[in-house]
């Protein structure tokens, strides 16, 4: 026999805010009201501006907007993969001012005067990056969905070594880390190719930075 | 074109494109990220409204009331459709349950309404403002519970429709019971999520009456269909567009509730709407991989021939669902007299159950190439001589119908040999390396090859460009660039001279992408249509199209040669086509083979096992591009390691969800996880199975490798474990000591 549950509202918001991004809700527990301060609040744009690709944009959002919904929906640069929105899988990496982050787990209001690179600023299909041009050469990637942020990703790492910048593999953190197969799989692992082009991927890094791995 | 005799000599066979490594012609576009997704059609897409999904709560059950005031007079909502309001929906024919639900709950997160607002982030919050109760009702969840009771059931893929629920040859029963050696043993799978990269995404626009749907769809013609049936609108009034899909695996085979909320919320709202699934929505709202519990028992002789082979499966799904087919391999794989498969299927309350990369084959393998490493043991003999000794060159059940081609033997073989097979302590947990136990395992990879008609529309245009349309989809499967391949053979020009345009229903219906059969039954279909061209092409330059040759963009016929785009100086010709299929699959058992190697490495204080070394040996045919075909297999491999080390949707038996449902809880293999892989190709040419001579390989690279693992680490281990995925849990109390 069915049994009848009224879930309670707190339960409701938890379930609820799993299909959520970054969005300021309504606090669990209180019954929310139409036109709440938050509310109110969101529906204020404000104005921010930085660098893409090395071009000034301006532009107005929503204070909920992520980086990467503001370069995909406000800027139409949607080379920059939205895959899970929560920091999971890494296509929507992209570099500001040199560091690789998760577009998704940042607000574009964050990043006002910041230098934002995305795959779109790389190389255009005439004139490959040469990283691009590796993931081509090695058929790094199959769907293509998530090659976006793995490139975005191989560029970054190459630069994280060359900073000198140790990884969890690395085994002393007095010395310069170097490029091994064992490093470079660490430090992409934030990456998910669900085609599996993993093996591929490391092939084209390593052409890239003239290492055997 | 009628594909009904073994293909004689054609102009593929010259193999100076086809069968070549060709980077992807898509590549450039993928890498800079300018190929549009299904999201991302900004350029045709001015305007677009944002649709949020709201998914049901529970699992089982009814809505007793939906409050949607809140969300309604949220900022920038134009409009909410629930099931209320949506008007009669019908339920399309690949759909087990349907997209929209309400006020009947047929599983969790099934979609119950859209919200649609200016923007994406008011449609979120909103979509957080609808208030639903729900009346609850107790579901069946638990699957060994459910198989107690489950009836058996017949293959549905099965081409005898009258055929008993059970395949039996010979005396099963006597002969096991009489074996010299017997295995019997249990084996379990979870269910899985396909988890592809790009979310299930559609944007919708009417015009008047009609619709158009850019979306990530593998098959066109099924979705487009189906979406016309959900709508009750006619099927012409509707146009799917898919010409870049971030990943399927048989997720995206169907219509999902993605495409049709956003026509329901495009209509409302009068505005084109564009609907991507959230990550944590889908493996509840979409489809899996569904769970089985599997026996397999084997008797044998001394001399390790199979003497009895019995293998039964049970799998659970959503009313009128389909049994997972995990049983269909043992029917063809191994030789041996007397044999039985049979599969239950249990009526369950969880998320559709459906089809993901070689279902059947996935899961029946991960359990039947462990039982065969088990009956190695037994009978003391190398895994790899027990394959080779029940090789078979028939269908074991009618064995009139031979194998079209088999080369299992030799892929075993051979991946010994590459592998250093030799150095396998034949005694498990006897190999270290420091603390680490090392193994080696192997299983057979084995896949069949399906036969689809496909169709495709080729013109050569007067600027000398061969311009192919289909409505073919790549995957990430390399569709675009083995196309191009094909058609660049065909009418001798060179491939940078081939445009291919695909996913677009405006085109002729092809095969599609699934089961493998995507790379041999499109290139088929438009090499169908090249013939056709062919012939327009001589008749034009008044050749006699059976002798005409066509090659470097010329057309010779005899001593007389003329330029291609001579052909069209008059204007471009056009020629459609599609092959259709004989009775070659009935008369010749067409499958692909393969053989898997894995070396993994367990350690001794946490029991965390690594892959160290991948290899698979495979033929399959003619392989159409090495590259890509390669990359399939790589990818096939990767999947099949995450299903057997990691991959586990766990299952909530009170509530009645997959509790990890997003890409942090259903761990998918990383970077850090897959070693260098390798992969050899067999050089075959299969006649029997089309012009093009070739079978599919995406899926044959699945088949076997979870298996491959699990051997290995029982071989590092000596521990086995038969529930997937194996681990550290599972094995850790019993590891070897560790000095």
């Amino acid at each position: 026999m069915p049994k009848p549950v009224k879930l309670e509202v707190s339960r409701r918001h938890l379930l609820a805010a799993g299909t959520a991004t970054a969005m300021v809700g309504v606090v669990p527990g209180t019954k929310a009201q139409p036109q709440s301060s938050s509310q109110r609040l969101s529906q204020r744009p404000t104005g921010v501006a930085f660098e893409v690709n090395g071009k000034l944009r301006s532009l107005q959002v929503d204070n909920r907007t992520t980086l990467l919904d503001a370069l995909r929906e406000n800027l139409s640069l949607t080379g920059t993969k939205k895959g899970c929105d929560h920091g999971q899988c890494g296509a929507c990496t992209v570099i500001v001012n040199g560091v690789r982050i998760n577009s998704c787990l940042t607000l574009a209001v964050m990043h006002e005067g910041d230098r934002i690179t995305t795959i779109e600023g790389l190389g255009q299909p005439e004139q490959l990056h040469p990283m691009q041009a590796a993931f081509v050469k090695h058929d790094g990637y199959q769907c293509g969905y998530c090659t976006p942020g793995q490139i975005c990703s191989a560029v970054a790492v190459l630069d994280e070594i060359k900073a000198g910048i140790p990884s969890h593999v690395s085994h002393d953190l007095t010395v310069a880390p170097v490029l091994t197969n064992a490093e470079l799989r660490e430090r992409m692992s934030g990456n998910i190719c669900r085609c599996g082009a993993y093996s591929n991927i490391a092939e084209a890094i390593a052409d890239v930075a003239g290492s055997s791995t | 074109m009628k594909f009904d005799r073994p293909a004689e000599a054609n102009p593929i066979d010259r193999m100076q494109v086809v069968g070549r490594a060709h980077p992807r012609i898509d590549g450039p576009l993928k890498t800079t990220g300018r190929a549009p997704y299904a999201y991302e059609h900004h350029d045709v897409v001015t305007n677009p409204a944002y649709g949020a999904i709201v998914g049901s709560a529970i699992g089982k059950g009814r809505i007793a009331s939906m409050n949607l005031a809140e969300a309604e007079r949220a900022p920038g909502v134009l409009t909410v459709v629930t099931a209320e309001n949506a008007g009669k929906l019908g339920k399309g024919k690949f759909n087990t349950a349907k997209l929209l639900g309400g006020p009947e709950i047929d599983h969790y997160h099934q979609a119950i309404a859209v919200v649609v607002a200016e923007t994406f982030e008011q449609a979120t919050a909103a979509a957080a403002l609808i208030r639903v109760e729900y009346a609850h009702a107790d579901g069946r969840f638990d699957l060994e519970e459910a198989l107690k009771t489950a009836p058996l059931a017949k293959d549905p893929n099965s081409p005898e429709k009258d055929a008993p629920p059970e395949s039996r040859t010979g005396e099963f029963e006597q002969a096991f019971a009489q074996a010299p050696v017997k295995l019997d043993e249990l084996y379990a799978t979870p269910d899985q999520s396909h988890s592809m990269m790009e979310p299930h995404a559609s944007i919708a626009a009417w015009n008047g009456d009609k619709l158009t749907v850019w979306t990530s769809n593998q098959m066109i013609d099924w979705g487009r269909t189906d979406l016309a049936t959900t709508l009750g609108i006619p099927k012409d009034n509707v146009r799917f567009v898919s010409p870049y899909i971030g990943g399927g695996f048989g997720c995206k085979l169907f219509l999902r509730s993605d495409a049709v909320m956003a026509a329901l919320g495009a209509k409302a709202s009068g505005r084109p709407v564009k609907v991507a699934l959230p990550r944590p929505f889908i493996p509840n709202n979409t489809t899996h991989r569904p769970a089985t519990r599997q026996r397999i028992r084997i008797g044998a002789g001394a001399d390790g021939r199979i003497i009895a082979i019995a293998h039964e499966s049970g799998s659970g799904d959503l009313p009128d669902g389909q049994p997972e087919t995990a049983t269909n391999q043992t029917r063809l794989l191994y030789a041996g007299a007397n044999r039985l498969t049979s599969m239950r299927l249990a009526v369950m309350d969880l998320p559709e159950g459906n089809a993901m990369r070689a279902p059947g084959e996935a899961p029946g393998m991960m359990a039947l190439e462990i039982a065969m490493d088990e009956l190695a043991e037994k009978l003391g003999l190398d895994p790899v001589e027990l394959r080779v000794r029940n090789d078979t060159q028939i269908d074991p059940e009618k064995p009139d119908r031979p194998f079209s081609q088999r080369n299992l033997v030799r892929c075993l073989r051979e991946g010994a040999e590459r592998f250093g097979w030799t150095r396998r302590s034949a005694t498990p947990g006897a190999v270290r390396d420091g603390h680490w136990l090392l193994g080696m395992g192997t299983a057979a990879a084995f896949r069949n090859n399906l036969l689809i008609p496909s169709g495709a529309r080729v013109r050569l245009e007067r600027d000398g460009l061969v311009v192919v349309e289909t409505d073919m989809t790549d995957i990430g499967t390399g569709s675009y660039t083995i196309i191009a391949q094909t058609a660049a053979e065909m009418m001798g020009v060179d491939i940078g001279k081939v445009v291919v345009r695909l996913g677009d229903s405006a085109f002729p219906v092809s095969a599609g992408s699934g089961g493998q059969f995507g790379a041999n039954c499109s290139t088929s279909g438009v090499y169908a249509a090249c013939v056709k061209l062919r012939e327009a092409v001589a008749q034009r330059l008044g050749f006699n199209s059976a002798e005409a040759t066509f090659s470097d963009g010329h057309v010779m016929s005899g001593n007389r040669s003329a330029k291609l785009a001579d052909a069209v100086r008059e204007g471009e010709l056009v020629a459609e086509d599609k092959i259709e299929w004989g009775g070659l699959d009935k008369s010749y058992q067409q499958s692909t083979f393969g053989a898997h190697f894995v070396e993994a490495a367990v350690d001794g204080f946490t029991g965390e096992v690594r892959i160290r070394r991948m290899l698979a040996v495979c033929a399959a045919g003619r392989i159409l591009n090495p590259t890509t075909a390669r990359s399939q297999v790589i990818g096939a491999m990767t999947m099949g390691a995450g299903a057997a080390l990691m991959e586990e949707l766990a299952v909530d038996k009170r509530r009645g969800f997959f509790v990890n449902h997003d890409l942090a809880g259903y761990e998918v293999p990383v970077h850090a996880d897959i070693p260098h892989q390798e992969v050899i190709f067999l050089e075959e040419a299969d006649d029997k199975v089309s012009p093009m001579k070739a079978k599919g390989v995406a899926e044959l690279g699945i088949c076997g490798v979870g298996a491959a693992v699990a051997n290995a680490v029982y071989n590092a281990t000596g521990v086995r474990v038969r529930n997937y995925p194996v681990t550290l849990d599972k094995h850790l109390d019993r590891l070897p000591e560790v000095s």
